[in-house]
């Protein structure tokens, strides 16, 4: 059992009270079961899904938010997808946009292949986001201690990462219905 | 501001053919309407590169799918994206392109240096720059080759292409075809 183990919630769970948090805030979520979860929790017009492009999820909430400087722009990314795009935690970290909110949901596994490990359980990801930049960053736990911290990052400058400790549960949703095009269009005007 | 004209292609000291300026180059980007530059840098484009940073008009990237995905977001924030890349970015970026832009339909003017072109080139370079032309064919996304002669035309070409078919085009650039950093 991991140290960890046992005091986490899901990433849904977890997900869910983040997302009772934001209203028309631009929300670039990765590919894999978040975008699913997301989607099933709440779909907004103001939700990019991905479905592929593994690692680029903070990569483009960048280019929104680069974009957007008026805009609050937050991306859920997974500890697989952060370790796969590690360089953005630089390019973030160098460009020190104020007003991106990077939130990690760590359960140390790739769940959408099957639970094989990566190596966060070894590897802070948010102390690399600190080495590399990033002004605001937390790890938390526990559901209060998460809307707490994403309640002052959505208040503060940024850039910031707020990573979750989640547990492997997966909840039960379904591929996102939207067609890509269809997703990119609608998020488009959201935005505008 | 230069445009393409007689007046802005200088002659390369050896005199047998002509450059493209950077700074005419940068100006016909953006005349065409691209607003939002991002990339990893090639020799082959450090004078366009060096333009955009005097412009203030670049964002650096430290790769080539990590500049794809900025473009991809700065397009759906309301801009016009390009990413310039050597031809090996085009092998770090592949996945991207096809399960993003491609899938999504996300425009992006991708700026390619062809390293390799004709075998006269580092070993490392030589097999992306013999294969080049048929990955992009097998990948679909339409490129063309930029020449000083035919400027104004492959321009206009990226700009419909790129407008009507909401995928990644490429614009390779052979080396000496615009104005590097060292004439």
């Amino acid at each position: 059992m991991r140290p960890e183990q046992g005091t986490l919630i899901s990433r849904a769970q977890a997900m869910a009270a983040l997302l009772e948090l934001l209203t028309d805030q631009p929300v670039i979520i990765c590919n894999g079961f978040p975008s699913r979860e997301a989607h099933k929790i709440v779909d907004r017009p103001t939700h990019f899904y991905m479905i592929g492009s593994m690692g680029n999820a903070p990569a483009i909430a960048l280019g929104v938010a680069l974009a957007k400087p008026n805009k609050r722009v937050i991306t859920f990314d997974g500890d697989g997808n952060v370790l796969m795009g590690m360089g953005t935690l630089a390019t973030v970290g160098a460009l020190k946009p104020k007003n991106f909110i990077h939130v990690v949901f760590d359960n140390e596994v790739y769940g959408t292949t099957g639970n094989q490990p990566t190596i966060s359980n070894v590897v802070p990801l948010e102390k690399v986001a600190k080495a590399a930049g990033y002004v605001n960053v937390e790890r938390v736990l526990d559901r209060d201690d998460l809307v707490y911290e994403f309640k002052d990052m959505l208040k503060k400058d940024g850039p910031s990462m707020l990573l979750i400790k989640v547990n492997e549960f997966v909840e039960d949703a379904g591929r996102v219905l939207h067609d890509p095009p269809d997703i990119t269009r609608r998020f488009m005007k959201a935005i505008v | 501001m230069r445009r393409f004209s007689q007046a802005c292609i200088s002659t390369t000291p050896g005199g047998n053919f002509q450059m493209i300026e950077s700074d005419v180059f940068v100006q016909a980007m953006q005349d065409m309407g691209v607003n939002f530059f991002t990339g990893v840098p090639d020799s082959i484009l450090g004078g366009v590169i060096a333009e955009l940073m005097n412009r203030r008009l670049y964002t650096p990237a430290v790769r080539e799918d990590e500049a794809v995905g900025m473009a991809a977001g700065a397009y759906m924030a309301g801009k016009t994206p390009a990413v310039l890349m050597q031809n090996s970015g085009l092998g770090t970026s592949l996945n991207t392109l096809m399960s993003l832009n491609m899938i999504y339909k996300q425009p992006c003017i991708l700026i390619v240096s062809w390293r390799g072109q004709e075998g006269k080139d580092a070993p490392e370079h030589l097999v992306m720059g013999e294969v080049m032309p048929q990955l992009l064919d097998t990948v679909k996304i339409p490129h063309r080759t930029l020449t000083e002669k035919t400027a104004v035309d492959d321009f206009r070409w990226v700009a419909q292409t790129f407008m009507q078919q909401q995928i990644p085009v490429a614009l390779l650039i052979t080396k000496g075809v615009v104005k590097g950093l060292h004439p």
